[in-house]
């Protein structure tokens, strides 16, 4: 089952590595950068956030709604600390130490939720985290001295890589397709450790891994860090794709958003944020010509639930399922 | 003195309308074991349907316009909520989490059909003569007189859930639900029925929070959102499925808004936040919640 994972896996990786190769062949040359750069780069970006939420949930039964705002800690930090920042905040740092500071803060915010969140679970956790995201939202809105409020930091370029502007659609694409591959399958080795396995323990059953001498709140909390390093990652690519930060982009329908793609693609595997995320950029780029441009939110609250009250499981179980009834071989 | 007393009494009628709203969802939680997500939903669309009732009503000039426009706010809310219960949440009971994510799923389509029926224009209900301007308070002067009557609202709601809770066989079987459904099912009571009765009740109060709510400050595109993160701090705080609690919650939410407002107006906002993250850390289950 796994083997079979990890090649569906590089199958996919291969492809997302050709497709501006491919999209070049088909399209025009602007409207093949615009598919790289603005529906695949930022589909991926945005999937990585998406699988933080996905991480939690898969291997540690959470269903934590912080992810976005701890993946925007990530993007204030960057924008606060990076030098070119409009406003200049407290500046002074180049990309090469501003981008671990960022990831850092933002580790270090999912150990706080985790810690806050720590003897929560299911709902409760789900209300905490929704709310605790809020909070954080609210202050960040209302603050103007280090986030610049209501209208936030912009002028984030990002860095030259290797002499390569960071700017130039495939240079984006290829950074972020490179982080979300390292990350996916950094996941799928880290829960085949013993950490891994113990947190896939504490979710089947805490009380008999408590059982078994293992200290659970820690994993826990643990896992939470592990997530915000995740989002972490995912929230200095958004904030360098959007060339800024501003409350608006770890709001509610930020936030909610992040979930549905989670959920579209499916909680039951790491992948599921991807194929969520893909699917739901492609909804938000072409809603103009399916339903109506204005009316984005409707179509993809439609497609949301239509899926949770059709397929728990996002489009993977459906995927699975319909494997099943063609009579193929046990589903993965 | 003066001041201080003012920011307790705005405390007090902010406390009045986030119990309003956060008992229907306590409500809701405490017997069904759902989190509502779309409860702000169910504030914004009773809202926004008491005034389409209320303004062609009130240009007429009519007394009733604002009672007519109250009815039918709550009335649409409970259908709402009745409806949702019925042909979404009833079918897949004890699935928490998909049940949360229909509500979710479920709010943004409602949020966003009603900005497209809308706009995004803000709109305020005018109370009727008789519950407008202000009353003379010993030792503090006018005061408005709709925010005393929305402490007076809240407290018969309090005293309404209380009495129904604890006095009535609809109650009785709300009570023995929140114990054991099963059992309360096996002693041949129609459990369906009773969530859906609880349903249509705490979306009804979601309902009657909501024209309250747009008589006492602007209605516009968002406010369904504030609200259901007020709901989901105050009934945190005060304890999930429990009314007293929900009380203690509002009021101590509502305080700390207003009282912030008046320290430290920038960061007024995040006080109930920290509020909320203070009582998880000393006591999960909330201030009168069970353990």
């Amino acid at each position: 089952m796994h083997s079979r994972v990890l090649l569906w896996s590089a199958l996919g990786l291969a492809l997302l590595l050709v497709m501006p190769w491919l999209l070049l062949q088909a399209l025009p040359q602007n409207q093949a950068q615009f598919w790289t750069a603005n529906i695949l780069g930022r589909g991926i970006v945005f999937g990585i956030i998406a699988m933080s939420l996905t991480f939690l949930a898969t291997y540690g039964g959470f269903i934590s709604l912080a992810q976005m705002m701890v993946a925007g800690v990530a993007g204030y930090t960057l924008a606060i600390f990076v030098d070119g920042a409009v406003p200049r905040i407290a500046g002074g740092l180049g990309y090469g130490l501003a981008i671990p500071l960022a990831i850092l803060a933002a580790t270090v915010m999912g150990l706080i939720v985790g810690a806050i969140a720590v003897r929560t679970r299911d709902i409760y956790l789900l209300m905490i985290t929704l709310a605790l995201a809020m909070g954080i939202f609210r202050f960040i809105e209302t603050n103007i001295a280090w986030f610049n409020g209501y209208e936030g930091i912009r002028n984030v370029v990002g860095p030259d890589v290797f002499g390569f502007d960071f700017r130039n659609a495939y240079v984006f694409y290829y950074i972020a397709l490179g982080t979300a591959g390292a990350l996916y399958f950094g996941v799928l080795y880290l829960v085949r450790t013993p950490f891994g396995l113990v947190l896939q323990g504490i979710r089947d059953n805490p009380r008999r891994v408590a059982a078994l001498g293992y200290a659970v709140g820690p994993h826990r909390i643990a896992a939470f860090g592990v997530a915000g390093f995740i989002a972490g990652c995912g929230g200095v690519l958004a904030t360098i794709y959007n060339i800024g930060i501003s409350p608006g982009s770890i709001g509610l329908g930020a936030t909610v958003n992040v979930l549905i793609m989670s959920v579209i693609g499916g909680l039951g595997h790491p992948i599921g944020a991807f194929v969520g995320s893909l699917v739901f950029t492609f909804f938000d780029t072409f809603s103009a010509s399916i339903y109506d441009r204005e009316r984005f939110n409707t179509l993809i609250g439609v497609v949301f639930l239509v899926i949770v009250l059709l397929s728990p499981d996002g489009l993977l179980g459906a995927g699975a399922r319909l494997r099943k009834m063609l009579g193929g071989r046990d589903a993965p | 003195m003066d001041l201080a007393a003012t920011i307790a009494l705005n405390g007090l009628t902010l406390a009045a309308l986030y119990f309003i709203v956060a008992s229907g969802f306590s409500l809701i939680f405490g017997l069904m074991r759902v989190v509502n997500m779309a409860h702000g939903s169910l504030y914004l669309v009773a809202a926004y349907v008491g005034y389409a009732v209320f303004e062609p009503l009130y240009d007429r000039d009519l007394w009733y316009a604002w009672y007519a426009g109250l009815a039918a706010g709550i009335v649409c809310a409970a259908i709402s909520g009745a409806l949702m219960q019925r042909l979404l949440l009833g079918w897949m009971q004890g699935q928490e989490l998909r049940q949360a994510l229909v509500t979710i799923g479920v709010s943004i389509i409602v949020a966003d059909q009603l900005l497209a029926f809308y706009g995004g224009n803000p709109r305020q209900f005018f109370a009727p003569d008789a519950i407008f301007g202000a009353t003379q308070l010993p030792g503090l002067g006018g005061y408005p007189t709709f925010r005393l009557v929305q402490i007076g609202i809240a407290v018969a709601v309090g005293v309404g859930l209380w009495l129904l809770l604890n006095r009535t066989r609809l109650g009785m079987m709300i009570r023995a639900g929140v114990d054991d459904r099963d059992m309360l099912g096996a002693c041949g009571v129609n459990v369906p029925l009773v969530g859906v009765a609880v349903f249509a009740l705490g979306a009804a109060l979601a309902g009657l929070g909501g024209v309250i709510g747009a008589t006492a400050q602007p209605l516009a595109q968002g406010v369904d959102g504030r609200f259901l993160l007020v709901s989901l701090v105050v009934v945190i705080v005060g304890g999930m499925g429990s009314v007293p609690g929900t009380a203690v919650g509002a009021i101590l939410i509502g305080l700390a808004e207003q009282i912030g407002q008046a320290i430290f107006p920038t960061y007024s906002v995040v006080l109930s936040f920290v509020i909320m993250v203070a009582v998880l850390a000393t006591r999960p289950q909330g201030i009168l919640g069970r353990a």
